[in-house]
């Protein structure tokens, strides 16, 4: 007689973001503390726990797992089998090999912001790490941004060159410590080093810290270190000086990033509601958009028009030390000149920042890959992403269709970014920038060469837009030829990108408004309604159509737009009070720009939602040059939240041409005309604007629903990440019975293309079967 | 068919469809302005070339000086002197005999100026529409000059980029008179031939000048992305260097052009190296055709074309691919 024996050990599977993030340590603290038996050990991109001990100890450790892990893990699927005898007594961590490499990318983790008890120690007098700005541990501290090769393991970081001391030896060494195989650990007596120089004048260490704070207290402009690149560091109360950086560093409008201590700094400077709060403080530690308090401390200049103002909270040790020793919020900013990258190289650094900052604040860990600060914003209620760089990148998706050989999506031309995909997952590089620049051209290029070496992926196809003329589309054309080479259309991307976030399943409706992107007819487009699935789509309706007077040089300057929609739009506007624009813009270039239109010289058309809102808030008198990219909209946007009750929304019409639904703005404009001679206010108007887009795209998106079956919305393109559209849009569409979705992990703007042509390309491999 | 602008289009056209279709003996190593042709011992080029432009008069020329020049200058640009033209005319039925007579007048009077005899010629009318106005064919004999071979795969890492003269005003001027839009009134076209000018700068620098080209359709940016692709190698231009007379620059700025991309037809771009490009740039400068030659920039081992601003950025200066698109989403 067999009595039927309960099993003595379990075989415990944990997927998600779980390695780079203290979990095997976690792991041992709770296993230990259960006096459980058995090992934890990276396998692939996912922690395998082999666990003996009593049922109900090995509940709680598992339970533990989801209710304890550590802020930087995202605990996906675990799954827990019986497994054969019971372990030998005792709890190892086993050290990761070569040969556990993943077959997706979770070996590569994204840098995390300085933890809470790291932060403790950081500013407490008795601890050997106090106020050392290199101060991390399992839960924090740099990855991505000091890897060299993978598995992530010391020698293999930048950190190999810092012998470690017996002190940190021993914490590294030790299971139960918070430090065990934390790869950057270190501290005063065997870590990095801080140095400041300052014309011929020199300092390390703590009073490295001292001078350099004390130059950005007289109203200095200093360069830092950061994790992924140099940062310009100033004042953000000190008018002159701010001013001084934007003439600098060339940038002349665009808003500056303000970092402050804390969240209670950031709420005097902005409205910060949960979900923005939790943005603030997670680990990935981004920029967040936030809604600015009037009267706040910040120079004018920081974001000079805008009711909104980007908060972040200190990244690493060192952030904290100045915030910490400055007691002022301080505009935060990449290093770099205008649409430069920025800059990593110490060298590089010290050439390319000579002429914007006083004096360099650096340190001898070398920084391997370059990654941006992030930049995300709240809108219906959740956290989206509006630059994927620090913090994110590399840190991979699921692709809805897997992979049948390894994939390059080299994404748009402005706000670069690629994307790798390899069975089921795409890692998207860090943002990028725009490409024409030669040094953006040149990272995209390192930056591609080094994540395929660190992740021996060796693309075999290469997805990218169909714009003839970007230089990503160049680089894949350079890279392969048909059938190696798919073409993606720009607003097919953009679409999947939100739906492959969402693991949308079969055909959806797709809205894509953005600036512009090259049709599959070779003509520009930017207010899309299609049909979409994975694989291909349909358009089914459109914004109409007007010239571009100049090409890009109407997209620099919207009060050109406005022209081409009075004058060479698809649909007339109706006569009635002379726009103000026209007594505004000098008569020589109206007299220009209207032969331009009428012979077609340089006046490409483009049905784009992104220069209809450009030609929008020209007409309103709200802005008529771009000071960068957008600028126009985000004003217009800015007057709308000014505006007082709802404003009536403004005529529309939507017409059938060559089988598409068009939507006629030809009644809009002029009745915005009217409204404005009447003395209706440029705010008010503005949101009138907005409410009309809204209801037009409900209209086409409820026939489409009607005509197709298809229910699901995908909303994504650049205009959505104007937050009245993206909620006004999700409220109305849901209120339409139809179900809305945004994109939340990668930018509904540009910086989500090549995830979208990483999605259309697998799923185009796995179609050909 | 887009192919018209001289950029990529008509680029992959010519490698794609023509190259093939001509089969090995159209093969033979990188596209030039004209082809080299070896006969009882001497070094002949031989070029030909087929004229379209609207309008057929303009500011500073016209179709038949237009011909003349492109395709003494196309035999130029291999370093050697035009021997003999040929003239061959595709007339729509309708065009006012008073314009033929003129632009033969014009280009008759500008092969004299070359010095160049037109020995042969052609004429045939096509019905309204089969043809628009006038279109001109030349083929060109010319003998090398001794001492010197460039050719659009000869430029070295480390060589001088010289232009001979300013930017943008046969394409400017061209376009404006075409559609009326006013900048002709301060602008010429600067159709000339270049033949004396090559000469005096072979004299000058001998086998080091490496490679000339003459950047008329798709600019600037197209002959150095040509040069730079046949040659293997990469370059950087100075921004402020680039000659660009304000009259052009203000009306590309209003047309959202850039003056790198726009047709010229009286200057030349060279390549050199280092050692003699100082020389060279003197003989250029003593010519007319050239008394504002500059240097704009330095051949460098690989990369893309670049060109560094005026406030230090370094932009991409890549091949267009017809007409100016804008890339901004
Ligand atoms: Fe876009
Ligand atoms: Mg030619
Ligand atoms: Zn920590
Ligand atoms: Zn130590």
């Amino acid at each position: 007689m067999t009595a039927v024996r309960a099993p003595q050990a379990w075989s415990v599977r944990v997927r998600g973001t779980v390695q780079g993030v203290g979990f095997r340590p976690f792991v041992h603290r709770v296993a230990t503390g259960l006096r459980l038996d058995g090992e934890v050990r990276n396998v692939g991109g996912e922690v395998l726990i082999r666990v003996g001990g009593p049922e109900q100890a090995v509940a709680r450790l598992i339970e533990a797992l989801r209710a304890q892990a550590p802020a930087a893990a995202r605990i996906g699927e675990i799954t827990v089998t019986p497994d054969g005898a019971a372990p030998p007594p005792g709890f190892r961590v086993v050290a990761s090999a070569d040969t556990d490499l993943p077959q997706g990318f979770a070996g590569l983790p994204a840098d995390l912001a300085i933890c809470g008890d790291c932060l403790d120690e950081l500013f407490s007098p008795a601890d050997r790490r106090y106020r050392y700005p290199f101060i991390n541990c399992t839960a924090c501290g740099p990855r991505a941004t000091i890897i060299d090769s993978l598995p992530y393991d010391r020698q293999r970081t930048a950190m190999a060159g810092f012998p470690l001391c017996p002190r940190c030896a021993a914490e590294y060494r030790d299971p139960a410590d918070r430090r065990f195989h934390a790869e950057p650990v270190a501290c005063p007596a065997c870590g990095p080093r801080l140095t400041w120089r300052a014309g011929g004048r020199t300092a390390t260490g703590e009073q490295a810290l001292t001078v350099a704070a004390a130059a950005i207290a007289v109203g200095r402009i200093i360069a830092v270190k950061g994790l992924g690149g140099y940062q310009l560091v100033c004042d953000a109360t000190n008018a002159a000086v701010v001013d001084r950086l934007r003439r600098r560093k060339l940038r002349p409008r665009k808003p500056f990033a303000v970092m402050v201590a804390d969240l209670a700094a950031a709420r005097a400077l902005a409205r910060v509601d949960p979900a923005a709060a939790a943005a603030l403080g997670g680990p990935e530690r981004p920029i967040v958009l936030l809604p600015a308090r009037l009267g706040g401390a910040l120079a004018p200049s920081v974001a000079r028009g805008l009711d909104r103002i980007g908060l972040f909270l200190p990244t690493t040790a060192l952030h904290h030390l100045l915030l910490h020793d400055l007691g002022r919020p301080l505009v935060v900013t990449s290093g770099n000149r205008a649409d430069e990258p920025i800059a990593i190289d110490d060298a590089e650094a010290a050439d390319r920042l000579a002429g914007i900052a006083d004096g360099f604040l650096g340190h001898d860990r070398p920084i391997r890959a370059r990654y941006d600060d992030s930049v995300v914003q709240v809108v219906a209620g959740s956290a989206r992403l509006v630059r994927r760089a620090r913090g994110y990148a590399p840190g991979a998706l699921t692709l809805p269709v897997p992979a049948r050989k390894p994939i390059l999506a080299v994404g748009a031309q402005l706000k670069n970014t690629f994307a790798l995909a390899r069975a089921g997952q795409a890692l998207i590089g860090p943002h990028g920038g725009d490409l024409a620049d030669a040094d953006s051209l040149a990272a995209f290029e390192a930056t591609v060469a080094q994540l395929c070496r660190l992740h021996r992926c060796e693309p075999e196809v290469y997805a990218h837009d169909l714009h003839p003329d970007y230089l990503s589309t160049g680089y894949a054309q350079r890279m392969a030829t048909p059938p190696r080479r798919v073409g993606v259309q720009h607003h097919h991307a953009h679409v999947v990108s939100c739906a492959a976030e969402h693991g949308v399943d079969g055909p959806f409706l797709g809205v894509a408004y953005d600036g512009l992107g090259f049709g599959d007819d070779g003509r520009f487009w930017g207010g899309e309604l299609l049909l979409s699935t994975y694989t291909g789509f349909r358009r089914l309706g459109r914004f109409g159509t007007a010239p571009l007077p100049g090409g890009q040089a109407a997209v620099r300057r919207p009060a050109r737009m406005a022209l081409g929609y009075l004058y060479g739009g698809e649909f007339p506007v109706p006569p009635g009070p002379v726009p103000a624009l026209l007594h505004r813009m000098p008569a020589a270039e109206q007299a220009l720009i209207r032969r331009m239109i009428e012979r077609g010289v340089h006046c490409p058309p483009a049905s784009s939602a992104g220069r209809f809102l450009d030609a929008a808030a020209s007409l309103l008198g709200v802005r008529d040059d771009a000071g960068y990219e957008g600028e126009a909209a985000i004003l217009l946007e800015a007057a709308a939240h000014r505006a007082g009750g709802r404003p009536e929304p403004l005529p529309w019409r939507i017409t059938r041409i060559g089988g598409l639904w068009v939507y006629d703005w030809s009644g809009t404009l002029g009745a915005l005309l009217e409204r404005g001679a009447a003395g209706e206010s440029a705010d008010d108007l503005a949101a009138a604007i907005h409410r009309t887009v809204i209801e037009v795209t409900v209209a086409l998106c409820t026939r489409a629903a009607e005509r197709t079956g298809v229910r699901t919305v995908c909303l994504s393109g650049g205009c959505l990440q104007n937050r009245i559209l993206a909620t006004g849009l999700s409220d109305a569409l849901s209120a339409a019975g139809l179900t809305a979705l945004l994109n939340r992990q990668v930018p509904a703007g540009d910086g989500g293309i090549s995830y979208g042509q990483a999605v259309i390309a697998a799923a185009r491999l796995a179609g050909d079967g | 068919l887009g192919h018209g602008a001289g950029g990529r289009l008509s680029a992959e056209l010519i490698a794609g469809v023509l190259v093939p279709a001509l089969g090995s003996a159209a093969d033979r190593g990188p596209l030039e302005d004209a082809a080299l042709v070896r006969m009882d011992g001497t070094d002949l080029a031989l070029s030909t070339d087929a004229y379209v432009v609207d309008p057929l008069f303009f500011p500073g020329g016209d179709i038949g000086a237009l011909a003349v020049h492109g395709t003494v200058n196309d035999l130029a640009m291999r370093a050697a002197m035009p021997v003999a033209l040929t003239l061959a005319y595709v007339v729509e039925e309708g065009l006012p005999l008073a314009d033929l007579r003129r632009v033969t007048a014009s280009a008759g009077a500008a092969a004299e100026a070359a010095g160049v005899p037109v020995v042969t010629g052609d004429t045939k009318v096509v019905g309204r529409g089969a043809a628009d106005r006038l279109f001109v064919i030349t083929a060109g004999l010319g003998r090398r000059l001794p001492g010197a071979a460039p050719s659009a795969a000869g430029a070295r890492p480390g060589d001088a980029i010289l232009l001979s003269g300013p930017l943008g005003c046969h394409g400017v001027t061209v376009l404006s008179t075409r559609e009326g839009l006013g900048f002709e009134v301060d602008l010429a076209s600067d159709t000339q031939p270049l033949h004396r000018l090559v000469g005096t700068m072979v004299a000058a620098g001998g086998d080091a000048v490496h490679a000339l080209r003459d950047p008329t359709r798709g600019g600037l940016a197209a002959s150095l992305n040509e040069i730079a692709v046949a040659s293997g190698v990469g370059a950087e231009i100075d921004e402020r260097a680039l000659p660009v007379p304000e009259p052009v620059r203000a009306a590309c700025e209003m047309l959202g052009l850039d003056p790198a991309y726009v047709a010229n037809e009286g200057c030349l771009v060279a390549f050199v190296a280092p050692d003699r490009a100082e020389a060279v740039l003197t003989a250029m400068r003593a010519r007319p055709e050239a008394r504002d030659a500059v240097r704009i920039g330095t051949v460098v081992p690989d990369g893309p074309v670049v060109v560094r601003t005026a406030v230090g950025a370094r932009r991409v200066l890549d091949m267009p691919l017809g007409e100016q698109l804008p890339r901004i989403c």
